[in-house]
């Protein structure tokens, strides 16, 4: 059974993957549902959902369209969270290999600044990070990457270790095998599974945390984010709260989306039984 | 003659396609010391754990288990204690000894925890556990394997049940705590005129205490009778077998009979 | 007690490489911005003359080399000095000690709060895995795992404080009431019961998954079975035998916790004005002020090592395997 029929088995999966998938859609979609900067004055401002046809969600404070918001703001969240998902990732993975592998004190130091990057609060580095360097989407994403990559290093280094006493990899280098082959072929494939476990928790966290950025502020101006529309409602929150709590409700909804998807997979991946 | 202990009849059970006992007729006595003598598939674990009933959910249970004596089936804790093969993880590794003792007593002999305490010690103290005192407030992992298994066995007879049930109880101890922790059973079981029901595949270690055997083959009872006529003379070639084939049977059994 | 501090001096020992790594990484960082502080304050005074600038620069020591600046930096921070505050005029270690309680307090109850009602509900869920129960609770979690923290607080301030006004809509308690006392703890109560909720929620969720999830595993320890022969009671063989042990990885995943817990209260403190530790470094982000984000970042880091140790040493407390070099009874 492929992978993809393993995960629509389970509850969770299928509708995880539903809901990426919608959100996929809807971001990919956005420029062709809402054509235009998603920022520009649309209409008259605050007007209520429903009323408008042509502005089916309403429009917020400065009159911006609700809807072009929340469909840009889908593309906004899903690519940075996945960007930075997978840079904390490789950044992780990389570093716990080479700790794992090289040992000594080469390890003894990477393990201390991995530990530097934990003890610290990831919102807070990513929050300096961002004031210091600047708002430009490359930045943000590389900030949350800073708060986020000590986890999976941790994880793997840990991985590597335990697979690195095993008795395949002992017969692996008995037979002659290069130790960056059995790096590659043998240990990483084993030490992945774990890791890759973790990428979701990585990515939901990375949604939002760019979503707390551009909530305070510092988020990529010319970008239209979830966060920075919940901000912007604030304002008005005693007469159109719904500025604010639509946004937050895509937000509660993708990361829903990713956890579920995220259950339904390491429930697929586990019914493959260990690999040796 | 009085009622056997326990009766059973026709029990077959079967997880899937797969039977783990035919049809197996047996009694046990009340106060005999009986061997359930098997290797591993014969199918005597299950009969243990079906008289304990601690089969898992999918096993299908046919025929019937009667207990004369008690009216109903047995109640853990109660009725029977049960020890099992490892005692490294018997035992709650946050609890204290003395803690894991004296819930026993407390629960079913209505003793409020100081009276269960001090019960509980007097336990340790039986089953031969140095310093009892001290032994009350230490952890499982301070323990040797031996020693955890004589906690064990303290919890299983806190209550003061009719019946013990030693699963494997000494396969996975060094031969010379084996002898021990037999010799402790014997005296126990014998004390307090328990029942014992005792598991093992090495039936040499069995024949040397116990009054009864039956030797259990894929599932299905071969044969039971007194120990002494079953090892001279075995009525069924598996038996035999069995005896033939152990090693070490020509010197004696490790524990010689206790004159009573 | 004699292990206590033993831990304690080797987690000093330790920790020292890391807070010199947390430091100098962060002074290099906040070496990069763009403009200083300086330029911030002459920015909001509408600029200066080049002796103005050169000798502001000169005051808060701006114009020597970058290593001598970390050098003095370092000894400052050894004698407890945090440095100056340019945004505040005023020393950051003030600023600290000042904003600091109130977080702490946040972040206490919310602690408090969600490590017990979570374990609470974690452990409902898990005496019976599979249940309905179970199910409820565990996709109930998810649900409430998803949430954003501080759009929850704007929700919630939205339904208490706005169309319901049963509660203060921000700060920490109402300005110059003049209350002492009993009142006063009261009134900061009110305050803080939508933020402490906030803030909770979240990791209410978290922690019910886990014990829930220590407990699934739990159950199918030998041990269990064990119980279950000895005849024990099902609340017992629950609580002091399943649960009891699932709350160890629990406990661990509240000191994993605490540093982002840290973090949200960055938030959290924005949302509902809090002057607190948090929203300090907002307010340094804003300002420029890169001596108090220095502090900031240094104090958050010393925080979340003192709160793992505290961890440590409750886990060493429920773990009696831990530290057993005392040998066999």
């Amino acid at each position: 059974m492929t992978l993809l029929k393993r995960l629509l088995r389970t509850p969770e999966g299928t509708i995880g993957l539903v809901i990426l998938a919608a959100l996929l859609i809807a971001g990919l979609l956005a420029p062709a549902i809402s054509p235009g900067d998603p920022l520009r004055i649309a209409g008259r401002a605050l007007l209520s959902p429903f009323s408008d046809p042509s502005l089916p969600l309403g429009t917020d404070r400065l009159g911006r369209d609700v809807l072009a918001g929340l469909l840009y703001g889908a593309r906004t969240s899903l690519a940075v969270g996945i960007a930075a998902a997978l840079s904390a990732m490789l950044l992780g993975l990389f570093v716990g290999m080479a700790a794992g592998f090289a040992g000594g004190a080469i390890d003894e130091a990477l393990m201390r600044v991995v530990d530097a990057f934990q003890i610290v609060p990831g919102f807070l580095l990513a929050l300096a990070f961002v004031s210091i360097i600047g708002v430009s989407t490359p930045v943000v994403v590389f900030a949350i990457a800073l708060g986020t990559w000590a986890d999976p290093a941790r994880l793997t280094r840990a991985q590597v270790l335990s697979i690195r006493e095993r008795d395949y990899v002992a017969a692996a280098r008995v037979i002659g095998m290069h130790p960056a082959e059995i790096a590659f072929k043998e240990i990483l494939p084993n030490a992945l599974p774990p890791v890759l476990a973790l990428s979701a928790t990585i990515v939901a966290g990375a949604i939002l945390t760019e979503a707390a950025l551009s909530f305070l502020g510092l988020g990529n101006p010319n970008l239209a984010t979830w966060g920075s529309m919940i901000a912007e409602g604030r304002s008005v929150l005693r007469s159109a709260a719904y500025l604010s709590v639509l946004p937050g409700l895509a937000l509660a909804i993708t990361v829903l989306g990713v956890h579920l998807f995220s259950e339904g997979l390491t429930r697929a991946l586990g019914h493959e039984g260990d690999s040796r | 003659m009085s009622p056997p202990f326990c009766s059973v009849r026709n029990l077959s059970v079967r997880y899937g396609l797969e039977a783990a006992l035919k049809s197996v007729d047996l009694d046990i006595v009340r106060g005999e010391r009986l061997a359930i003598i098997g290797e591993s598939g014969s199918g005597k674990s299950t009969l243990a754990r079906t008289l304990a009933g601690l089969l898992a959910e999918r096993a299908r249970i046919e025929g019937e288990i009667t207990w004369p004596a008690l009216g109903q089936a047995p109640l853990p804790g109660r009725d029977f204690g049960f020890v099992f093969q490892d005692p490294g993880t018997s035992l709650n590794p946050v609890l204290t000894i003395g803690e894991q003792v004296a819930e026993v007593a407390r629960r079913h002999l209505r003793l409020d925890w100081r009276q269960a305490y001090v019960h509980a010690e007097g336990l340790l103290d039986r089953v031969r556990i140095p310093q009892p005192a001290r032994a009350m407030r230490a952890f499982p992992h301070q323990l040797s394997g031996g020693q955890r298994q004589r906690v064990a066995i303290a919890a299983a007879i806190a209550a003061k049940p009719a019946l013990l049930i030693a699963d494997e109880a000494t396969s996975a101890l060094d031969v010379v705590v084996q002898a021990e922790i037999v010799r402790l059973l014997d005296g126990l079981v014998r004390e307090e005129g328990m029942t014992l029901l005792f598991i093992t595949h090495d039936i040499a270690l069995a024949s040397g205490f116990v009054d009864r055997v039956a030797v259990f083959r894929k599932g299905e009872l071969v044969e039971a009778g007194p120990v002494r006529s079953v090892l001279s003379s075995p009525a069924e070639s598996y038996t035999a077998a069995l005896i033939a084939n152990h090693r070490d049977l020509s010197t004696k059994p490790l524990i010689t009979e206790v004159v009573s | 007690m004699k292990r206590a501090l033993l831990l304690l001096r080797r987690r000093i020992i330790s920790s020292i490489p890391v807070l010199l790594i947390v430091v100098i990484f962060s002074f290099f960082l906040l070496e990069s911005a763009s403009g200083d502080a300086v330029d911030a304050y002459l920015g909001s005074i509408g600029g200066g003359d080049a002796a103005l600038i050169k000798s502001l620069r000169e005051s808060y020591g701006l114009d020597q080399s970058v290593f001598a600046r970390l050098w003095l930096y370092l000894s400052s921070l050894a004698r407890l000095d945090l440095g100056w505050s340019v945004a505040f005029n005023r020393p950051v270690r003030d600023l600290i000690a000042e904003r600091l309680p109130n977080t702490l307090l946040l972040m206490g109850s919310a602690t408090a709060l969600s490590f017990g009602l979570g374990s609470a509900l974690g452990i409902l869920a898990g005496a019976r895995p599979g249940s309905l129960r179970d199910r409820f609770l565990s996709i109930g979690s998810l649900i409430i795992y998803a949430i954003p923290s501080f759009w929850l607080g704007l929700v919630l301030s939205i339904l208490f404080s706005v169309k319901l006004r049963w509660l203060p809509i921000a700060g920490i308690e109402t300005i110059a009431s003049g209350k002492t006392g009993f009142p006063r703890a009261f009134d900061i109560a009110e305050h803080l019961a939508l933020p402490v909720g906030a803030l909770s929620f979240i990791y209410l969720a978290l922690f019910l998954r886990v014990m829930r999830s220590g407990m699934a595993e739990a159950w199918k320890l030998d041990f269990v079975l064990f119980a279950r022969t000895k005849g024990l009671s099902r609340s017992r063989i629950v609580l002091r035998h399943v649960a009891r042990n699932a709350l160890l990885p629990l406990v661990t995943m509240l000191g994993l916790q605490s540093a982002a817990m840290l973090g949200g209260s960055v938030v959290i403190e924005s949302v509902f004005a809090i002057p607190g530790f948090g929203r300090l470094a907002q307010e340094a982000v804003n300002g420029r002020d890169a001596p108090l984000l220095m502090g900031i970042i240094v104090t958050s880091a010393v925080l979340v090592i003192c709160v793992n140790f505290i961890i440590d040493l409750v886990y060493a407390a429920l773990d009696p395997r831990i530290g057993a070099s005392e040998g066999r009874a």
